[in-house]
């Protein structure tokens, strides 16, 4: 007990540390640029303090659950045991027999992004620059579905081995080319899309569940193989929104040909 | 007695608002993972106790640190950007942008959290010595040099709301950069410099920038905000990859 009070003192100095940047920034900025008192500095203080106070408790819940919890999964879902259903089996290495770590990794995908505040945000925000023909929840579901792939992807170029750089290369020549045909409003919000779905929460875990994989598949280095499935989970994100606007134009055009056609025929 | 009952609404309303926003954030995570547990896996959840307490940690932690910057700092950081971009200097507006994307991206938790990750991997494989100071320094390094490419990539952004180019070009830029320092890079900082641009932008940095580009951009003429003030944050994801990997060249080789 005293010892873990100790470590979150510790912790909170760091955490002071931390934030110190952006504190001196914004006060430095009001009173020297600006020259203008803080606006209701009692309740900026209390905010401060809950901003410290909040960091310093998550990174020690950090520790103890989202990286054991990631790693754990891996672990568990990549056990010789529980791929071949042999006791003291050997470590397995074709990527075949992962299958469970693939579909694990798309739902951890699909259903932290679903639930992703500031994707809603991103898809209210995509609504009203389209004009409307962009749907919510339709935005939205293109979005996990995007980062599921992307996430199970990744975690199957753990398995295999095959190196980062050719997925992501793949990924820009395909974000490249669906900007010269996606509609320009929507383009550089599909570009922001990726970089608001792993949210605080979700970025531990996976990042532990690709450390973890790579620990547990034999003749995988997690210095070389364990990184990448959050570059994955930005990535495809801006794939997915792209070709969701341009399909919700495609079919909008459509829908508005046929409506002229049919006005013709009424008349 | 009415500042008492500030307090208490206040207190009642983000014990209301906040945490469910941080369950909100865990759950999907929990139920999925309950379920293979207990349908695929079917075997108890090691020291689960501390995992659930662990887990209470995170979400109050994280519903009191979003609940002190909504108090604290994004009404500062949002009026402070729009009376910047009202006063018109450029020097000004720069520096602010610059130094904003430096400091939120320091106090960035999902950072920290990769950058001590990362630190620990690199001891474990012998990359850097695996004392703890050397961890530290490392993983300090790693957000510092994440931190100063989310600061030029902001002021960059900013430039170019002011002046009015395109976003893909600097976005076809970046990934162009990327393509060209991969060649150069060690192949151990090549999976964390990827990441490094996914985790920059999420809870503390979002907010504050993208305040500034709306600011900003429906101040200049002819400048649409839901178009315009866009596409900060897509930039400052591509040149952390770049900064990463240039201080994995200058600690690894």
């Amino acid at each position: 007990m005293e010892n873990n009070l100790i470590q979150f003192a510790t912790t909170l100095l760091v955490t002071l540390r931390d934030v110190l940047p952006i504190l001196i920034l914004i006060v430095g900025f009001q009173l020297l640029v600006l020259r203008q008192p803080i606006p209701r500095l009692s309740r900026v203080v209390v905010g401060v303090v809950y901003v410290i106070v909040g960091l310093a408790l998550f990174l020690v819940g950090l520790d103890m659950a989202l990286f054991p919890l990631g790693q754990t999964m891996a672990a568990q879902l990549s056990d010789p045991q529980f791929l071949t259903g042999i006791e003291n089996a050997a470590p397995v290495s074709s990527w075949q027999s992962y299958y469970w770590i693939y579909i694990f990794a798309a739902l951890i995908g699909f259903a932290t992004t679903i639930a992703e505040p500031s994707l809603m945000a991103v898809a209210i925000k995509a609504h009203e620059v389209s004009a409307g023909t962009i749907d919510k929840l339709g935005l939205r579901i293109a979005v996990a579905i995007g980062v599921a792939v992307g996430i199970a992807l990744g975690t199957f170029r753990i398995v295999h081995g095959s190196p980062l750089y050719l997925y992501i290369l793949a990924g820009y020549v395909i974000v490249i080319v669906q900007t010269i045909f996606a509609p320009k409003k929507i383009i550089a919000l599909a570009y922001d899309s990726g970089g608001v779905t792993t949210s605080t929460v979700t970025v531990p875990i996976v990042a532990a569940l690709g450390l973890g994989l790579s620990e547990a598949v034999p003749g995988r280095d997690p210095a070389l193989d364990g990184f990448g499935l959050i570059a994955f989970a930005s990535l495809f994100p801006i794939i997915s929104v792209m070709a969701y606007a341009q399909q919700a134009a495609w079919s909008s055009r459509r829908r508005s040909k046929k409506g002229s056609k049919e006005d013709r025929n009424a008349v | 007695m009415t500042s008492r009952l500030f307090v208490f609404k206040t207190i009642s309303k983000f014990a209301a608002e906040k945490l469910w926003a941080s369950c909100m954030d865990l759950l999907p995570i929990v139920v999925v993972i309950a379920f293979f547990q207990l349908v695929v896996i079917r075997q108890p959840l090691p020291n689960f106790v501390e995992v659930a307490v662990g887990s209470l940690l995170v979400v109050v932690g994280l519903s009191l640190f979003v609940q002190g910057l909504e108090m604290a700092l994004f009404p500062i950081g949002e009026s402070l950007a729009q009376a910047l971009a009202r006063k018109g200097s450029l020097l000004w507006i720069l520096l602010f942008s610059f130094l904003l994307g430096f400091s939120t991206t320091i106090a960035e938790p999902a950072l920290i959290a990769i950058a001590r990750e990362s630190g620990e991997i690199a001891a474990k494989s012998g990359l850097i010595s695996a004392e703890e100071a050397v961890i530290a320094s490392y993983a300090l390094g790693l957000r510092i040099s994440v931190a100063l490419s989310v600061g030029i990539a902001i002021l960059i952004g900013t430039l170019r709301i002011i002046r009015g180019w395109p976003i893909h070009y600097l976005i076809i830029g970046g990934y162009v950069m990327v393509m060209v320092m991969t060649m150069f890079a060690p192949a151990e900082i090549i999976g964390i410099a990827y990441d490094a641009g996914g985790v920059t932008t999420s809870t503390v940095t979002v907010p504050l920038v993208a305040a500034l580009g709306v600011g900003l951009a429906s101040i200049i003429r002819g400048r649409n905000p839901l178009v315009d003030g866009f596409g900060l944050i897509a930039f400052a994801s591509l040149l952390p990859m770049v900064f990463v990997m240039g201080y994995g060249i200058l600690i690894f080789k």
